[in-house]
């Protein structure tokens, strides 16, 4: 008993001798503080999804995103090896303070890509700033998360559309282009869906439409007939619904069944932006819009390719793509400010790394070129493309659609 | 059982195909493959081939216990090879089959990744050659541990134990240790996260030792114990309790925020598990809604305090708590009067329905003008007591700590009442209870009208903790956890509640490492737990009483 | 007569029945105001009731599997939608290889009757699995406790299944037999919804057979009556208890498939959550333990949630109404066992004690 004891003791003050030995050659002066990476030490990215229940689809997605660019540089970044800390934050606010709390207190960790849902990122987002560290989503629209006045927090960046931009972009298009005089709305509960269709029904009113009706559904219902009869007694010109699947393959899918919606236009957003979806709509689908990331080109092409040699067959969602430059302004941003040491250890300050993804403009990604505002909403512009499916993607396993308007 | 054939092949047959389906569906779910990723033993042994390798050690236990170590050497290995040997079989099937048809087609996770896994990296036959010898070697491992005198096996076992376990946290550890031990203390135990091998070694010995000598030592303590006088004795016992509250004091400080974050919440079911226990364990009315209670709490509080655009009052959190507790217990009141009529199961699926019409509202365009719908209530300020504010996991704990101590105390006294014996009564059988005068009525209500309170209690903490509420947060899910936590604790009993609570909310965000598979570990354990100790972890002694009297 | 009426008069059963009261005058104003409206045609009402009896057809199918295992171990068996689950997310696999090779349109009748077995023999077998592992070796510990093990096997099943397949969505191809309308009184009614409701009711028929009029049956009606008794007249207790999983199992895997042809699109392995928890609603609206109870309870709820929401909430001018479906589906569950606590057509039973 008494060797032991000896020996520990022996080993803790070797260690306490070794720490204060080890200096590093790097000073921070980073006014919210530094990471510190010695020199064989990994550079640790985190990430915060929604890995169980039923939007585990969302997180298998976006993680695939994140796999992907990190094996693109080799899973290595400033001769650092590149390392992935994963947390389920689920889909809830509760699941994204808990996932927060473990990311914040692991001070190695450099910045964070997440969350899919912006509940989770709502409560996440004050534990994250105030341990300095960034988050940029994949999938994030609410509003008020880049809203100074409203929940907005420094270090927070999304490179998904916020959905004033998308659903102004949708009802735009829909009453110039499409000649949308009525509309219907509807939403499936997420705060995603819901905001979408708000801003949708504001702009659509405001460019002098009419809303005819605006009507939810729950997550988990397959029987859309009920409310599509409803949306049918005004026939309206379009039905915009913002919403996931299976519920939005169901409404095309049923509506063909209801009299009074022969000539409606469907129109959905980048949830259904799925490859697969048109396959598994059916028929259907054809005709039907789709605003979303301006996935589009070889780049896209390649990043499927990627993707099917990884994990087999094709992403579960439509956030991947925004995963994947998420991730990638995050690493660009810490190559650009990282302080490389003579011996290979790395100081990363914390403001300066919020200060160089501020920074980040014309970044040209799969999701077309993006540019961060000062309140962290990356994607705006032509980031955003309007696709219509046609009978290639149904049955021709054609995908992703031909975009045929920019805004 | 007691014939110990030495050579028995049906039941060897048995055990090895067992271990090798254990294998095959660890493989075919992804576990063995995405586990890979995280090493135990820095650069040595990873988790995903100590899941490739832990059916057959369990499958080697088992037949070698079986023989209880009758057999000889030559016989043991011969058993144990022939186990392997079996075991192996459906896994090279698989490494074969998967070069001759497209099997990623339907089981996704049957990868080139997994394959490289199971072959070391070989080509198919050298490969299937190298795991079957591998997997016979660690058979003959761990059969051989039998043969090992039961004091060493028992110290090589903890040893070996500890090493595991600290491998497993060790990511926890980490993070949890750095800002006390700091950064380069650590390093010498751990590199990026996984254990070192040569602090593998002295936690072994540690260990090991440890268990070795322990036996005697506390014999030694019980011999102190036993010759104190009774003064010395009482001492000695204010002395734990008084370290004991100091302790419980200290712990989030001790602990750091993550741990804490978790105790957090393991106290916030623990706070609805006391309440529940109060229809169900008491009172024996199976309630599959409570989180209604919850809900009603948490909205409660989220409306009157915020300073968003719903918000209108303001309230500080002090005079909230006191109304979201009303709020719920007369939820709980008028939600009793349609049910008092419904028994067993009738009543679980009306108040599993009353809980999905609570998150239905909230959810709804209905409700949405006054509390937010999808879009939920944002901005709830925390609670504060002149300048301390309770905003972090480490100051909400002393909120949960003492609501928690409060409930315990309530039920403490409501067990040994005339109403708490009521209760039993009506659980025990309604109609004889009827029939000796207890007016089933007024105790069912007073039963669901106390249980809503704690429920509106956490709820109302919930929400300063959150600082943002959302309907999603009040699933289906809430109801079958607190549920849950009470019958893996023991139904009835205060102690079982609190090791419930910490075993069903504190395990699982433990395990949050291993993301899309913590429900799946979840699930299993809860099935394994019940089939071990289906009275419960804790079980209250009037309940283990009757377990033991009655044959039924 | 006054002091007799004043004695039996108990103010919970004042509530009771005001409440009774409201609510069929808030149903009876919502309905007025929304037929008033004339918003809807009665050919609209017509199909919107047919889909609902589609729809609750495959409600029934699976609410048998609770039924059953209630009514001989007095257990939710709250894993039950997960065997659904399993059948359907299976098939769709044989589904896609036969829609890819062509033998789908080439030999429709044959490829739904194969998908039927192999959805069958998943559900059979997983079924069989879980009483074997999860239920066996607790018959007779307090009733919470399988209840319990059927919530971790619900979610073991559930990420069993996602590791095996993934987490994306999966659909069944369309079958063009099965598609198509025809014109019945006036309204169009998709084919597929009568396919749907008369393979439905052809399965609960042969069920019905086969519990009323085989030796099986005979023996499992026995050991739903009693125990002990069953097994003193030699009756194999185990084998009738694993033939009435393997029984509830092939009824979920054929709704799976069922289910498939009806609406082809969300099979993934969250699909089973819902449609259970449904189901069992079915199944203790009809009466738990009784099988014609799970099929009319399992139909009735399938229409009333088709044009529950729009007929009643509707006229009452409550916005989102499709939305509250579920709300006031439960909500009638309620009501229904307030004027029958045993259900529509449940025994009452005297609280049969496990």
């Amino acid at each position: 008993m008494k060797r032991i004891t000896l020996f520990v003791l022996s080993i803790m003050l070797l260690s306490i001798i070794l720490a204060a030995c080890g200096g590093t050659t790097l000073e921070c002066d980073d006014e919210i503080g530094c990471v510190e990476i010695g020199a064989d030490e990994p550079i640790r990215i985190g990430y915060m999804l929604t890995i169980s229940g039923a939007t585990a689809f969302l997180g298998e997605d976006s993680r695939g995103g994140i796999e992907i660019a990190i094996d693109d540089r080799g899973g290595s970044l400033l001769d650092h090896e590149l390392e992935l800390v994963g947390e389920d934050s689920l889909c809830s606010a509760e699941g994204g303070q808990t996932a927060a709390q473990k990311v914040a207190a692991d001070t190695q960790i450099v910045g964070v890509v997440g969350t899919n849902c912006s509940s989770a990122a709502t409560s996440a987002m004050p534990i994250l700033s105030e341990a300095g560290l960034v988050l940029i989503s994949p999938s994030n629209t609410a509003p008020d998360l880049t809203d100074r006045a409203k929940t907005w927090q420094p270090g927070y960046y999304r490179t998904a559309h916020n959905d004033l931009f998308q659903g102004r972009v949708a009802a735009e298009y829909a009453y110039n282009e499409l000649g949308a005089r009525t509309a219907a709305t509807i939403h499936d509960g997420s705060p995603y869906a819901d905001g979408l269709q708000a801003v949708f029904a504001d702009v659509f009113a405001e460019l002098g439409g009419t809303i005819t009706f605006q009507g939810a559904v729950n997550v988990g219902d397959t029987d859309m007939r009920p409310i599509l009869t409803n949306v049918a007694a005004d026939s309206p010109d379009l039905l915009y619904f913002p919403i996931f699947e299976p519920e939005g393959n169901f409404i095309p899918d049923q509506s063909t069944e209801i009299s009074g919606l022969e000539d409606t236009i469907m129109f959905g957003a980048d949830g259904m932006l799925v490859n697969g979806y048109a396959a598994n709509t059916g028929p259907a689908a054809i005709g039907m819009y789709m605003s979303g990331p301006f996935v589009s080109g070889a780049n896209y092409q390649a990043l499927l390719d990627k993707w099917d040699a990884k994990f087999g067959g094709s992403p579960p969602s439509g956030f991947h793509a925004h995963a994947y430059d998420a991730t990638n302004i995050l690493l660009d941003a810490i190559e650009k400010v990282a302080q490389v040491g003579d011996d290979g250890s790395v100081l990363i300050g914390r403001q300066a790394l919020r200060d160089a993804m501020t920074a980040t403009a014309g970044f040209d990604g799969v999701t077309g070129t993006l540019s961060c505002s000062e309140t962290g909403d990356c994607a705006t512009g032509e980031a955003l493309g309007i696709y219509q499916i046609t009978d290639a993607e149904v049955s021709g396993g054609n995908w992703p659609p031909e975009v045929i308007f920019t805004p | 059982m007691t014939d110990s054939k030495p050579f028995d092949w049906r039941f060897l047959t048995r055990a090895g195909l067992l271990a090798g389906g254990i294998i095959i569906y660890t493989a075919a779910v992804g576990m063995i493959a995405v586990f890979q990723g995280r090493e135990l033993l820095d650069g040595i042994f990873t988790l995903g081939q100590l899941l490739l390798v832990a059916p057959i050690i369990g499958a080697n236990y088992i037949i070698s216990r079986r023989s209880k170590g009758k057999q000889s050497i030559g016989h043991l290995l011969g058993n144990s090879a022939f186990v392997s040997l079996v075991a192996a079989m459906p896994v090279v099937a698989l490494i074969i089959l998967e070069g001759l048809i497209d099997i990623r087609a339907m089981f996704v996770s049957i990868s080139p990744d997994l394959m490289a896994i199971l072959t070391f990296g070989q080509d198919k036959l050298v490969g299937s050659f190298i795991l079957i010898l591998i997997l016979i070697i660690v058979g003959f491992i761990s059969s051989g541990m039998m043969l090992i005198q039961p004091l060493y096996r028992r110290a090589v076992l903890v040893g070996l134990g500890w090493v595991l376990g600290v491998g497993l946290m060790s990511e926890l550890l980490t993070v949890t240790l750095r800002p006390l031990l700091g950064r380069a203390f650590l390093r010498l135990f751990f590199r990026n996260g996984t254990l070192l091998i040569l602090s593998a070694i002295v936690i072994f010995f540690l260990a090991a030792s440890l268990t070795f000598y322990w036996p005697s030592r506390k014999e030694q303590l019980h011999k102190r114990f036993a010759i104190m006088r009774p003064e010395q004795r009482k001492t000695l016992r204010s002395g734990t309790v008084v370290t004991g509250v100091i302790l419980l004091l200290a712990l989030p400080w001790i602990i750091g925020t993550f741990p804490s974050e978790i105790l957090v919440n393991v106290g916030l079911f623990m706070l609805m598990g006391l309440g529940l226990n109060i229809a169900v364990g008491l009172a024996g009315l199976l309630d599959l809604g409570y989180v209604t209670n919850f809900a009603v709490g948490a909205y409660i509080a989220g409306i009157l305090s915020t300073t968003g655009e719903l918000g209108g009052a303001e309230l500080s959190f002090w005079i909230i708590i006191p109304i979201s507790v009303l709020a719920a217990m007369l939820t709980g009141f008028i939600f009793a009067l349609p049910v008092l009529r419904m028994r067993g199961d009738y009543l679980a699926i009306a108040t599993l329905g009353f809980g999905e019409i609570i998150r239905i509202l909230a959810l709804s365009d209905w409700f949405a003008p006054v509390i937010g719908g999808a879009q939920g209530i944002l901005a709830i300020p925390s609670p504060t007591i002149g300048r301390i504010v309770f905003s972090g996991p480490q100051q909400i704990y002393y909120i949960i700590l003492a609501a928690c101590l409060l409930m315990i105390f309530v039920s403490f006294r409501l067990n040994n009442s005339r109403t708490g014996r009521q209760w039993m009564a009506i659980r025990e059988d309604e109609d004889v209870a009827a029939a000796m005068g207890i007016d089933t009525v007024k105790a069912k209500l007073l039963a669901f009208t106390l249980s809503a309170a704690s429920g509106g209690l956490a709820g109302a903490i919930f929400a300063a903790k959150l600082g943002t509420i959302f309907p999603h947060s009040f699933s289906l899910l809430i109801s079958v956890n607190v549920l849950s936590l009470i019958i893996v604790g023991g139904m009835g009993s205060l102690p079982g509640i609190m090791v419930g609570a910490l075993f069903l909310i504190g395990l699982p965000e433990l395990l949050r490492e291993f993301a899309e598979y913590r429900l799946l570990l979840y699930g299993a354990l809860l099935i394994i737990m019940m089939l071990a100790k289906p009275e419960g972890l804790w079980p209250s002694a009037a309940r283990r009483r009757e377990l033991a009297s009655s044959t039924d | 007569m006054r002091q007799r009426w004043f004695e039996n008069f108990s103010w919970v059963g004042f509530i009771l029945t005001s409440l009774r009261i409201i609510t069929l005058v808030l149903v009876v104003v919502g309905i007025v105001g929304t037929l008033r409206s004339g918003k809807y045609t009665s050919s609209q009402w017509i199909s919107l009731a047919v889909s609902g009896l589609a729809q609750g057809s495959i409600y029934a199918l699976i609410a048998l599997g609770y039924t059953l295992v209630y009514g001989i171990l007095l257990m939710i068996n709250f894993a039950h939608g997960e065997v659904f689950m399993a059948g359907a997310f299976t098939a769709v696999f044989v589904a896609e290889a036969f829609n890819k090779s062509g033998f789908l349109s080439q030999y429709p009748i044959i490829s739904i009757l194969i998908l039927l077995v192999v959805a069958s023999l998943v559900s059979m077998s997983v079924a069989i699995l879980l009483e074997r592992v999860a239920y066996r070796p607790l018959r007779g510990s307090p009733r919470l406790v399988p209840l319990l093990t059927a919530i971790g096997a619900s979610f073991f099943l559930q990420y069993t299944f996602r590791g095996l397949y993934g987490s994306g969505f999966k659909s069944y191809p369309k079958v063009e037999l099965v598609s198509g309308v025809i014109n019945i009184g006036g309204s169009n009614i998709p084919i597929v919804q009568l396919v749907v409701f008369f393979s439905a009711l052809l399965l609960m028929l042969a069920l019905y057979w086969l519990v009323e009029r085989t030796k099986m049956g005979k023996a499992m009606r026995a050991v739903s009556e009693n125990k002990e008794v069953a097994a003193l007249m030699g009756i194999d207790i185990d084998r009738v208890i694993v033939f009435t999983f393997a029984i509830g199992g092939i009824l979920a895997g054929s709704a799976g498939v069922i289910n498939g042809l009806y609406r082809p699109q969300g099979v993934n392995f969250f699909m089973g959550f819902f449609p259970g928890i449904k189901a069992f609603t079915a199944a203790v609206l009809g009466g738990i333990g009784s099988v014609p109870g799970a099929m009319l309870g399992g139909l009735f709820l399938g229409v009333f949630e088709s044009i529950g929401p729009n007929l009643i909430l509707e006229g009452l001018g409550i916005p989102g109404a499709n939305q509250l479906k579920d709300a006031i589906a439960f909500t009638m569950l309620v009501l229904v066992l307030i004027f029958r606590p045993q259900g529509i057509l449940g025994e009452r039973l005297a609280e049969k004690k496990a």
